[in-house]
């Protein structure tokens, strides 16, 4: 029988009440073609140090639990393979950007409290009866939405942008991109509603056009096109209310 | 609990050279330093315009400046970073425009870049070729 592969995984670690600042710890863990990062964790986690903190649930790309920086590039880490990142060491880190709770662990509250604030949810432009039926779209208005609705809130973007690391007070990529997802529908009336948050100075105008959350992102939401068209969308809403009767203003 | 343990608190890291952190961020901060590039020429350029106001001296003076060994390295560096521009600029351009819908179907990023690089480069040779003739 052959001996199984091996390689180096180094995680930066941190406890809340132990340590004033993170530091590296190294582990090394069997591994073959289909181990993923997440699975060396959890052999890590089960096998060679039980206080080693992470989270992660569906281990299939879908829940957005398991990001983190590997390498120094934010991503799922059971959507990343170990036998991609050979000869190793792999480096493994909470995603940038945020507070660290603990080891791998980061503070999300401010990615939920944001994601509240734009109403992710169908508002309907007008009462609609049961009995009326479905809602109807064509494809081009599907379109228009569907990539934005394919976030599943796993925060690599947050961890892409610079922006946000820089001044948490961002709306950010990934809570920008749902808004527009709502915006976009041709079912929904909230618009008015959600535009506040977009044209704040913390919403769009923060952005400065990197572009490294759409690179990163799991899902191919784009969130970059999703911030940088309502630029213009933002522009217009300033400049037309000018022209608006008082009560369809947004500012 | 122990007397050593602290109250937790969560650890916040330092954004110190975060743009030398990924290649990505270093090409972004390239492609924003070109601006500085479009300034440069903006301002030769304007000096120009008051050189000619200035009289004829002045404006042979300026031409007979942009002819210097230096001038010249000046301006193929500002080409090269004008090019770099113009093509990044593109590349970012789908991202600002609202989804585009031709026929029913969605025009891709890659054909807006394209179309973008395309009237960039006829824009330059129209303009070259109509100095061109303007000099003759």
């Amino acid at each position: 029988m052959t001996e199984p592969r091996t390689v180096e995984i180094r995680v930066l670690r941190y406890h809340p009440q132990h340590d004033a600042q993170p530091a590296w710890q190294s582990y090394t863990i069997p591994f073959d073609d289909d181990t993923s990062v997440l699975q060396g964790l959890l052999y890590i986690k089960d096998e060679l140090d039980g206080t080693l903190s992470f989270r992660w649930s569906c281990r299939m790309a879908i829940c957005g639990s398991c990001g983190m920086m590997i390498n120094g590039k934010p991503q799922l880490s059971c959507h990343t393979f170990l036998r991609d990142l050979l000869p190793g060491p792999v480096r493994i880190e909470a995603l940038a950007h945020f507070p660290v709770e603990r080891d791998l662990i980061v503070s999300a509250g401010g990615f939920v409290s944001k994601l509240e604030s734009i109403k992710p949810y169908l508002i309907p432009r007008e009462p609609r009866a049961l009995a009326a039926g479905e809602y109807l779209q064509t494809p081009e208005e599907l379109e228009r939405y569907e990539q934005f609705s394919a976030c599943i809130n796993c925060m690599l973007c947050y961890a892409a942008c610079p922006e946000y690391g820089l001044n948490a007070d961002f709306t950010g990529p990934g809570v920008l991109a749902l808004l527009q997802r709502y915006n976009a529908d041709s079912r929904d009336g909230g618009r008015a509603e959600r535009m506040p948050v977009l044209n704040a100075e913390e919403g769009v105008w923060t952005c400065m056009a990197v572009g490294y959350c759409s690179e990163v992102c799991p899902k191919r939401v784009d969130p970059a096109h999703a911030v940088n068209q309502n630029k213009a969308t933002s522009a217009a809403d300033y400049f037309l209310r000018f022209l608006r009767p008082k009560r369809d203003r947004h500012e | 609990m122990s007397e050593s343990l602290r109250a937790p608190h969560p650890y916040v890291r330092s954004m110190r050279g975060w743009w030398r952190r990924d290649p990505f961020f270093v090409r972004y901060m390239l492609r924003e330093a070109t601006a500085v590039g479009v300034l440069v020429y903006a301002v030769i350029l304007t000096t120009g315009v008051v050189r000619l106001a200035q009289g004829e001296d002045t404006w042979n003076g300026w031409r007979a400046a942009l002819r210097t060994p230096w001038s010249v390295l000046l301006h193929l560096v500002l080409l090269v970073a004008m090019v770099f521009h113009a093509l990044t600029w593109f590349e970012i351009m789908p991202k600002t425009l609202p989804a585009i819908f031709i026929g029913g179907r969605r025009v891709s990023a890659a054909t807006i870049t394209r179309g973008g690089w395309t009237a960039a480069v006829v824009a330059c040779v129209a303009l070259v070729a109509l100095a061109w003739w303007w000099g003759s």
